[in-house]
């Protein structure tokens, strides 16, 4: 049984190896990119607009939206970061519904590369909003004795994060493979029709995870006197 | 019983406890968040958009430590280092 589409190997050439994760993050970064860059190439802002640009809003507000919930306040800076990992992902897990077609997030190379994206990104946001010296002294936070917790923390987090999305996509083609030998008709399009809702969570989840790591490194540089008084003056705003 | 036969019983049978404890608790652990965000998405009907959000993020790290039970399992099934370090000889 293969574990992971890295198996499937179409050419190799030395250390160069062209396998089914390799095609597949292609083509849908192909299929993405031609679809965004064809919805906008006429964009409007007449009360009548395409159905396509309708769909793009919807998406590109809801993201904005998630992003500012969660406390970053400009969401511009983040949301080309944040929407590209959601898009892909979600896009990678929905198109199980094509026979034939195995996620490219169900193989480990490519949610580590995922994960360490949002590795990178944390410390580029965090050394862009406050300095240098203004990130790393985050980490000295509440106290220095906290340090190797902080940088031990700062790790597992994104081995749990490449572990997690593998974990959940790589189970449910599982799932569906080891059940198509027990009860072989319609039960494994239900488990299918799980997979399809697990997808889009995990998508969602590992795009809110990374939007919350962004969020603790940018805050947390930030000084802020009164952090109470701004909580208790927001609690009496919301009524 | 030879070393082969030791190593196959072995990771069979961890393969077996590791998914049975690893689904148990973390479901444990999900009926609590569960329970009390809904309780309280009842008594404060106002605050459940954020309510459902934390309980996501909570839910997806309860979550992965199931995941990693059973990826541990499907290593000790599918690849296991042990197995294929006997076979090779």
């Amino acid at each position: 049984m293969k574990l992971s589409p890295d198996q499937t190997i179409f050419w190799q050439h030395g250390f160069i190896t062209i396998n089914l994760t390799l095609v597949t993050t292609w083509a849908l970064m192909l299929v993405l990119i031609i679809a965004a860059r064809l919805v906008t190439r006429k964009l409007k802002t007449d009360i009548n607009i395409s159905r396509w640009q309708c769909m793009l809003e919807i998406i590109v507000t809801g993201i904005n939206n998630q992003i500012k919930d969660i406390g970053l306040k400009n969401p511009k800076e983040y949301i080309g970061f944040i929407g590209t990992l959601f898009i892909f992902i979600g896009t990678a897990n929905l198109c199980i519904i094509f026979p034939g077609y195995t996620p490219p997030t169900a193989s480990l190379s490519t949610t580590a590369a995922l994960a360490l994206c949002v590795f990178i990104a944390v410390p580029f946001f965090g050394i862009s909003k406050s300095g240098l010296s203004g990130y790393l002294k985050s980490y000295l936070k509440p106290t220095f004795i906290m340090l190797p917790f902080n940088l031990i923390s700062e790790v597992s987090r994104t081995l749990a994060l490449a572990v997690r999305l593998f974990g959940n996509a790589m189970s449910g083609g599982m799932i569906v493979a080891i059940l198509l030998s027990i009860s072989p008709f319609i039960f494994p399009v239900i488990m299918n029709a799980l997979g399809l809702l697990t997808g889009m969570v995990q998508a969602y989840i590992f795009s809110i995870l990374a939007t919350v790591y962004i969020t603790a490194a940018v805050q947390d540089s930030k000084k802020t006197d009164k952090p109470e008084l701004e909580t208790i003056k927001k609690i009496n705003k919301n009524g | 019983m030879d070393s082969t036969t030791i190593i196959a019983a072995a990771s069979i049978v961890t393969a077996g406890f590791t998914t049975g404890i690893g689904c148990m608790m973390p479901a444990i652990g999900e009926g609590k968040a569960v329970s009390s965000a809904l309780n309280s998405i009842a008594q404060q009907p106002d605050a459940a958009p954020t309510i459902t959000r934390t309980l996501f993020v909570g839910l997806a790290m309860i979550e992965s430590t199931a995941i990693y039970c059973f990826v541990v399992s499907m290593i000790l099934i599918f690849a296991n280092p042990f197995w294929n370090h006997i076979i090779a000889k």
